[in-house]
């Protein structure tokens, strides 16, 4: 693989995000496309490779004026945007384009424009999961974790644990929904929506969009921002059924995803210094670190009490504020790709210090699929 | 079973893939599929084995026990269920797991032990649809239902 020789030079979010009721869902993969192509000090008329997920490609290009001659409508969830970098990254070095625009947008508070959750009754979720009663994500990715918490004696507070340190980071982020501090006690004492799991052990209900433009590393220097350079990349799915998952107390497609990532980029964890775990609920932090290698299995809940992963530990884990405090709009892959972005650019809110290695990590479904990316501020 | 407003839990449509599974819980069976050639069981229906590709598959009725693998508890108000709910996933003896609810016993998780030994029952929903449920097995340790929740 050349993965090394692409970069990202151009990443934005929608103008606002939170509550746009003036927006459809396509109009705001428009707006997230317009700020990103401003950021990269392009147009539309410059853009010739299209990948998006919500939305249709042929929609999006015709929308917002682009003539591809690449088109990647890969739709797997709240990941779809790591595995677009991913195939993104190989059709530049193919030669099939040069200068590749990937989009997010959402209206998932809002809902305007867009369709609703259901499940087709004669496919196999509609057969053999939808009649027991799961009523979307938060009743259905939260099964595993009984089986995970009784293997390795894991508790409600290891849960907590995660959405009040992820709190901290987001009270350094200006556009973090949820700022105020949080205490494990509030965690464990907010609503219960599918025991065990809590309101604040969920992520937001927003809306928002966001965008990328990746070309090749030779090109990156031409652009007005910072390249970021994609060093490594990974993918894989393992079933649209959670039920049907190989182990509940692990992700084989965070696995076999990160796996790839971290060989193709020839990298180490030690040479990690800051990391995204997509996070729509507040087990997912705990799976990412142990399937993508970070500590072994079952060393999660410890590593992540013992402030690793908070401000000034070793490795900053969703320094936005990640889904649980920042913002979720359903799919929330590509937030964190752009926190991803901005610290190797060094403009993050929550800004780690020297920062040269970032890994954004994501999660499609109900651990469905997973889609990784290594990023590096420094030329490979 | 019916909700609140006589509201009713999604019923399945059978393909010709899953039609045998179907047919077999009307009948008061579990059927499961197992490859005869590398003699794996395995769920959801399909006509090939989903571990070593084989289509030379067929179908068994399944012990219908299992055990209880993990779930949640739902709290939220949901047309066709009465709140709070567990929706589970079994690990059949068989070793194919299948998600499920949980019956005849209190919705809570004092009463919901993981690993805890259970048997298939089946409830009929409507002329085509018979859904399989567990309950704790006879003669295990478990709280029986308050007031008939189910």
């Amino acid at each position: 693989m050349k993965q090394k020789s692409v970069a990202v030079v151009g990443a934005a979010e929608t103008t606002d995000l939170g509550k746009i009721p003036n927006l459809s869902q396509i109009g705001l993969h428009a707006d997230a496309a317009l700020n990103a192509m401003a950021d990269a000090g392009l147009t539309a008329k410059d853009i010739d490779g299209i990948a998006c997920a919500g939305e249709s490609p042929t929609n999006l290009a015709q929308y917002l004026g682009i003539v591809p001659t690449w088109v990647d409508g890969t739709a797997v969830g709240g990941c779809s945007f790591m595995l677009h970098v991913r195939h993104a990254a190989a059709a530049i070095n193919e030669g099939l384009a040069s200068t590749i625009l990937i989009t997010h947008g959402e209206s998932g508070r809002s809902r305007v424009g867009v369709g609703g959750w259901s499940m087709a009754r004669a496919s196999l979720n509609g057969q053999f999961e939808m009649p027991y009663g799961p009523m979307g994500p938060p009743t259905l990715f939260t099964i595993p974790w009984l089986r995970y918490a009784k293997t390795y004696g894991a508790t409600e507070e290891d849960l907590a644990n995660v959405a009040v340190i992820q709190r901290e980071w987001a009270a350094l982020n200006p556009r973090a929904s949820f700022r105020d501090p949080l205490t494990t006690d509030e965690v464990l004492g907010s609503r219960m929506i599918a025991w065990p799991f809590r309101k604040l052990l969920c992520c937001l209900v927003t809306d928002g969009g966001g965008a990328l433009i990746v070309t090749s590393a030779d090109r990156a220097k031409d652009f007005p921002q910072k390249p970021v350079y994609v060093l490594g990349t990974g993918e894989s799915v393992e079933t649209p059924m959670v039920s049907q998952m190989d182990d509940f107390t692990t992700s084989r497609a965070f696995r076999v995803s990160g796996e790839k990532a971290f060989a193709e980029a020839g990298i180490t964890h030690d040479d990690v210094d800051h990391l995204m775990i997509y996070d729509a609920f507040a087990h997912l932090p705990i799976y990412g670190l142990e399937d993508l290698g970070f500590v072994g299995r079952g060393e999660a809940p410890d590593f992540i009490r013992e402030r690793n992963t908070a401000i000034g530990g070793k490795l900053p884990l969703n320094t936005n504020g990640g889904g649980l405090s920042y913002m979720h709009s359903g799919m929330y892959g590509m937030y964190a790709l752009q926190e991803s972005v901005r610290q190797m650019r060094g403009i993050a809110p929550a800004q780690v210090e020297g920062a040269e290695i970032s890994i954004a990590h994501g999660v499609g479904g109900m651990f469905a699929a997973s889609g990784t990316i290594v990023f590096s501020n420094v030329e490979p | 079973m019916s909700g609140p407003g006589g509201a009713t839990r999604p019923i399945p449509q059978p393909t010709p893939e899953t039609e045998h599974f179907w047919e077999g819980t009307k009948a008061g069976e579990l059927r499961i599929q197992r490859c005869q050639d590398c003699e794996g069981a395995y769920f959801p229906p399909r006509p090939f084995c989903p571990h070593c590709s084989s289509r030379n598959v067929a179908v068994e009725v399944a012990s219908g026990r299992a055990t209880l693998y993990s779930y949640v508890i739902h709290h939220r108000e949901v047309p066709g269920f009465e709140s709070p709910y567990a929706i589970a996933v079994v690990e059949l003896e068989e070793g194919p797991r299948m998600m499920t609810n949980i019956v005849d016993c209190e919705q809570t998780p004092e009463a919901l032990e993981l690993d805890m030994a259970l048997e298939v029952t089946f409830e009929e929903q409507d002329d085509t649809i018979t859904l399989p449920f567990f309950r704790p097995a006879e003669g295990s340790q478990s709280r029986p239902a308050a007031g008939g929740a189910r």
